[in-house]
């Protein structure tokens, strides 16, 4: 699950690159243009990967062990 | 006055709040410096998210929205959400913990330590401190710009010459008095209050503001339809045909002013006889505003074909009526070819030529107190102008039109290095090490994207709103060309609600602009104690007190040098903001590979320092001192130029010499958890 979160995050950064839609001037629901939407959904979507990487990747053998040492001094 | 009065209520209640701060300060420098890594997730977000969002959070993204279109976004806001919580996470944690086990405050202790050489730190310390001046000297300048703008009109007949207002070097100056006085009291935990306060304070004021100005455009539907209307090139980052048409146009009638007014000065005035200058200026159907009557005589001109002069003329003409610089060599197509709108723009302007408006009658005729009225017989002309105003009609009227740019593939692809520079910022190394343990971190590394598009895409919208809002019952711009994109916002609040909001807000944003400037103050007084005092007068000839005296002592030396740097050139130091970023996302390499690759060694680290800085200031020349606002390497941003170089001198260099031993590496890369963290 670890290096989903990785490729999540890759994945994030070409999604980024919307070329798509860099000469499209639709307004979504009447009044929020296209690739505003799209890049706020990444924004929103950097939120939920952050999330998983929290849950998945997170360091904590690196943790307990600065948390260990800084206990028993250096 | 009551936008000031609320300023100041809100300044008074950081002061309280630092205040507040101050009394739980337990008297020692790692408490002054580090909170003795006692802030949990919530203040841990709040002071990352603060610290990181500057004036360019509202007034930026707003006025960056008005000049280049919703693509803005994408360029600085959604790649931020992506690149700092990877930095967070992925630097952020590991700094923390090796912070945690061998107790460093700052950034130049981590690379001595890991790189065993104490010159590393003397290279260093110059670098990051003269990287961190110039993003001090933004937030400074713009809290006076801020304050002057909000205040006109406040004062009877003192600082006429600020349009009756607070005078920019005041509001700099009182602003950079109250984060003093809560940095000096209130150390790191003063600051992550006052943060926290102040993020609060600038993303509530941001949606609120939201929502009044787009009622007033008549709802979100109505704003956005006006510029899919007006100026549809800023719903994207294409150019479209109808602005490319308008501009072409707009650009047509402006040279034919230009030639006109040079074949005039060449005929001492007399190039239209005086019964066809009454006759031009009674068939003249546009406002009278500005130097119009030279423009009704243009049309006339044109009209009976009388302006005969070369091409060389014409372009000595537009280069003279843009205040461009006349080139010394003139280029060789000069006498050939009438040089075209893209290519006059390549020709650096005199923004000095403005002042002119203020002698120049034609132009500063209404200029006085902004609540005088211009006529007091004629109450409907309205109210005297401000010197911002006066100069503003200068600029939409003299001026040729604005050129509608697409944004570059390239550039927009490339910017995803810019974010990169939280990675070497050395107040967030500070404030990472704050941390009370690694959950604190959790929280940032989520809700980081997550606020800023919650801060950015209101701003983003009322800025391309603003290109194309009218004066109501007409079709005239609300905004005339040239203005300012920083102003957009405050101009759009002045314009669309009460004095009481437009205080709000410029409360909220002065919050953006303190949040960054106290851990940056608090930063530079850290360094300059432990990297340069400490270090080389040793930790046993200082007692604590001492230590906590000399922090507080480089902080007022800091704020000041700041405030007196902030007197002088006013206008190029926000294009020394971007420069700025891309600097210390250039060092970026050094501590990822610091933290992830045990190969890196000493020379390797002076390699990529070296190179990265030689390449910023070689392409910071290039850039004319950062005055080409649109300088880029091989059609990128320099950054993505800067990064890979000194990356790859890093690498080559450190695989050409020895690798520290494998003793040292032990404590930075532990066996047992190498293959689980890397």
């Amino acid at each position: 699950m670890r290096y989903v979160v990785w490729l999540l995050v890759v994945a994030l950064i070409i999604l980024h690159q919307d070329l798509w839609y860099w000469d499209d001037r639709t307004l979504v629901w009447g009044f929020m243009p296209i690739t505003l939407l799209w890049q706020g959904g990444i924004s929103v979507g950097a939120g939920f990967v952050w999330f998983l990487a929290t849950i998945f990747a997170w360091p904590t053998d690196l943790i307990e062990e600065a948390q260990q040492e800084a206990e028993g001094g250096e | 006055m009551i936008p000031l009065l609320v300023i100041c209520v809100y300044l008074l209640l950081l002061l309280g709040l630092g205040i507040f701060a101050s009394t739980m300060f337990r008297g020692s420098s790692q408490d002054y410096m580090l909170a003795s890594h006692s802030i949990g997730p919530f203040l841990l977000l709040m002071s990352l998210f603060g610290t990181t969002m500057t004036a360019f959070a509202l007034v930026g993204s707003t006025g960056e929205a008005y000049a280049e279109g919703v693509g803005v976004y994408g360029l600085l806001a959604s790649s931020s959400g992506i690149i700092h919580s990877l930095c967070f996470f992925v630097l952020g944690i590991k700094l923390w913990s090796l912070g945690k086990k061998y107790g460093y405050t700052t950034q130049i202790q981590f690379f001595r330590d890991r790189l065993q050489s104490d010159k590393i730190g003397v290279l260093l310390f110059p670098i990051l401190v003269g990287l961190v001046i110039p993003y001090l000297l933004i937030g400074v300048m713009a809290s006076g710009t801020v304050v002057s703008a909000v205040s006109e009109g406040a004062f009877s007949s003192m600082f006429a010459e600020y349009d009756y207002g607070v005078p920019n070097w005041l509001g700099s100056l009182v602003i950079s008095i109250v984060v003093l006085i809560y940095v000096f009291f209130g150390g790191m935990r003063g600051t992550a209050w006052a943060n926290a306060f102040q993020t609060i304070v600038f993303m509530i004021l941001g949606v609120i503001t939201f929502w009044v100005i787009s009622d007033n455009l008549g709802g979100v539907q109505a704003a956005s339809e006006a510029v899919a209307k007006r100026n549809p090139s800023k719903l994207m980052r294409a150019v479209a045909e109808s602005d490319e048409q308008k501009y072409e146009k707009a650009f047509a009638t402006w040279q034919s002013l230009a030639e006109f007014n040079y074949a005039n000065k060449k005929a001492d005035g007399e190039l239209l006889t005086p019964e066809q200058k009454a006759k031009a200026i009674a068939d003249y159907k546009g406002p009278p505003i500005g130097n119009w009557k030279a423009r009704a005589e243009a049309n006339l001109a044109v009209a009976n074909n009388l302006i005969n002069i070369s091409i060389a003329e014409k372009n000595d003409a537009f280069i003279e009526q843009d205040d461009r610089v006349m080139p010394t060599e003139k280029p060789t197509w000069w006498d050939k070819e009438v040089m075209t709108g893209h290519e006059l723009n390549e020709f650096h302007r005199n923004e000095n030529a403005v002042l002119q408006a203020y002698e120049d009658p034609i132009y500063s005729k209404n200029l006085g107190h902004p609540n005088d009225l211009i006529n007091p017989d004629k109450p409907e002309l309205g109210n005297k102008w401000t010197r911002k105003r006066t100069a503003g009609v200068y600029r939409a009227t003299k001026w040729s039109p604005e050129e509608p740019r697409a944004m570059s593939m390239l550039v927009f692809v490339t910017y995803m290095f810019i974010p990169l520079s939280v990675g070497m910022f050395p107040h967030l190394f500070q404030h990472w090490l704050t941390a009370k343990s690694a959950q604190s971190f959790k929280l940032p590394v989520v809700a980081h994207p997550l606020f800023i598009a919650v801060v950015w895409i209101p701003c983003v919208l009322v800025g391309v709103w603003a290109t194309s809002a009218v004066v109501p019952g007409t079709e005239r711009a609300l905004i005339p060309p040239h203005f300012n994109p920083n102003a957009v916002l405050p101009f759009m609040v002045a314009n669309m609600s009460g004095p009481f909001l437009s205080g709000l807000l410029t409360a909220g944003v002065l919050a953006a602009i303190m949040s960054s400037l106290d851990s940056q103050f608090l930063c530079i007084g850290t360094m300059f104690t432990e990297d340069i005092v400490v270090h080389y007068g040793g930790k046993k000839r200082f007692t604590d007190k001492q230590v906590l005296i000399t922090a507080r002592c480089f902080i007022i030396a800091i704020v000041a040098v700041t405030y007196i740097l902030s007197l002088y050139e006013p206008r190029r130091v926000f294009t020394l903001g971007v420069w700025t970023f891309s600097g210390f996302s250039s060092l970026f390499p050094l501590v990822f590979a610091a933290l992830y690759w045990k190969r890196l060694t000493k020379p390797g680290a002076y390699a990529c320092v070296i190179t990265a800085i030689g390449l910023w200031c070689l392409f910071f020349y290039m850039s004319d001192m950062a005055l080409n606002p649109h300088f880029t390497v091989f059609g990128m941003m320099p950054v993505a130029t800067m990064v890979p170089a000194a990356a790859i001198a890093m690498v080559v260099v450190s695989l050409m010499t020895k690798p520290p031993s494998e003793e040292h590496l032990e404590r930075f890369f532990p066996k047992k958890n190498s293959q689980t963290t890397s």
